[in-house]
């Protein structure tokens, strides 16, 4: 069924349009949004588009770092500054998807998708959206549990703070197809030390809720300690708690649960 | 519904066409404007044949938005031959037994070619990224990957 397109120059216009069309959906690589077009989604009448520069723009030279929401995967890969960040860019898709897939739809992407937020989330990025109302930055783990009714925002760029050292943050991906395939599991954490001891710890998984989520029992136990073995276990055995995986054709809620304590405990014990 | 004027190149050659809102670049090229070449797999980005080249970069044809490539260059398989020459890579396919029943070909040349305009002299375990989009059900992909060698390594002895 044939749908209205609307493209503007600026995307203050574009998160006009689409805020005040509820059939309307922003397209940013095609990914999604046309994919649910070839598969006869009724629901999008609209698609809103903008060709406003600045989500297309890298600002990385500094501490805190801006990814604008139209950034692919593939310009990830070839920024040098982001080289912490190329092991989730390069887990999506082949070279065609990482062509086309952003950043911003990254964050709406279901399960088994959605990789790269996961180490969003564990970055504790912010996420800048323009609505109907004006502009705001929402933590990231607050924008995910209310996902399903952000359509109507425009995600413009999602910022966070550079891991302080390269082992501080960690990324691994389960997938049963390789090099490339939907995930079982995804995980990410970030560990920054401080003397010896982890401060600020943060834990996040992919494919074991309906959206990305933290796992908050395991930074608990991972809170103010060194990251030696009896942390790992501890850490590995709480990770299952407040999930909520579900059954696909890549694995079932049982194995999910059932190995993402092992995923973690090979994570921070920097395991291949 | 109205429909929208769209030009761009295509295999070099500038092209004119009306398309209905959400077309996508796949249906565009082939019902539009003929060319047979890019197929239609899965529509959902998981299996590659659609791939096309716009502006150089490897683009999933079924999940463009036919709009976006006004202005663009798209180059598809049937660009690649030189008149009657077959493209070293199409050559490579048959000598290499790459194709049997041949509908992953088209996306698995346009990864492939993507690759080598880029890289022309890549590791095996760069090939086997390269084409880590692209499904081929027939092949066991070791005939695609020895074939795509088999290019890069002919073009260097012509070189």
């Amino acid at each position: 069924m044939p749908v209205t397109v609307k493209t503007f120059t600026s995307s203050h216009d574009a998160a006009a349009a689409l805020s005040s069309d509820r059939s309307a959906r922003y397209l940013g690589g095609g990914t999604l949004v046309m994919r649910a077009l070839n598969e006869g989604d009724i629901s999008i009448s609209t698609i809103v588009r903008a060709s406003d520069h600045a989500m297309t723009r890298i600002d990385a030279s500094g501490s805190r770092i801006t990814l604008g929401a139209g950034v692919t995967f593939a310009r990830i890969l070839a920024e040098r500054d982001l080289a912490f960040l190329h092991g989730p860019a390069r887990s999506i898709g082949g070279p065609a998807v990482r062509n086309m897939g952003t950043v911003g739809g990254n964050l709406f992407a279901p399960v088994p998708y959605g990789d790269f937020t996961v180490a969003m989330l564990a970055l504790d990025a912010m996420v800048s959206v323009q609505g109907g109302l004006g502009g705001r930055e929402i933590p990231i783990d607050e924008f995910l549990q209310s996902r399903d009714r952000q359509t109507g925002t425009l995600v413009l760029a999602i910022s966070f703070a550079k891991p302080g050292s390269t082992d501080a943050f960690r990324y691994r991906k389960i997938a049963r197809i390789k090099p490339k395939g939907g995930a079982v599991i995804t995980l990410a954490a970030h560990l920054p030390l401080n003397g010896g001891r982890i401060v600020g710890a943060r834990v996040a998984l992919g494919s074991m809720a309906p959206t990305p989520i933290r796992a908050r029992a395991a930074e608990r136990a991972l809170e103010g300690r060194a990251l030696d073995t009896s942390t790992i276990s501890a850490a590995a055995a709480a990770a299952v708690e407040g999930t909520s995986p579900g059954d696909n054709a890549l694995a079932s809620a049982w194995y999910r649960r059932e190995i993402v304590g092992v995923h973690l405990k090979r994570l921070l014990s920097g395991q291949e | 519904m109205a429909k929208t004027a769209l030009q761009f190149l295509h295999n070099g050659r500038d092209v004119a066409i009306f398309v209905d809102g959400g077309t996508n670049l796949l249906v565009a090229l082939r019902e539009l404007i003929g060319d047979m070449t890019p197929k239609f797999g899965c529509g959902q980005g998981g299996c590659g044949t659609c791939s096309v080249l716009i502006d150089g970069e490897l683009h999933l044809s079924c999940l463009t938005l036919a709009e976006t490539v006004a202005g663009r260059s798209v180059e598809t398989l049937d660009g690649i031959k030189n008149g009657p020459n077959l493209h070293p890579l199409q050559r490579a396919f048959a000598d290499n037994f790459a194709a049997q029943c041949g509908y992953c070909t088209p996306g698995m040349l346009m990864a492939a070619k993507a690759l080598l305009d880029r890289n022309p002299q890549p590791s095996r375990a760069e090939v086997v990224e390269a084409i880590s989009g692209n499904i081929c059900r027939c092949t066991g992909y070791e005939p695609i990957i020895n074939a795509v060698l088999a290019a890069a390594s002919g073009g260097r002895a012509r070189a």
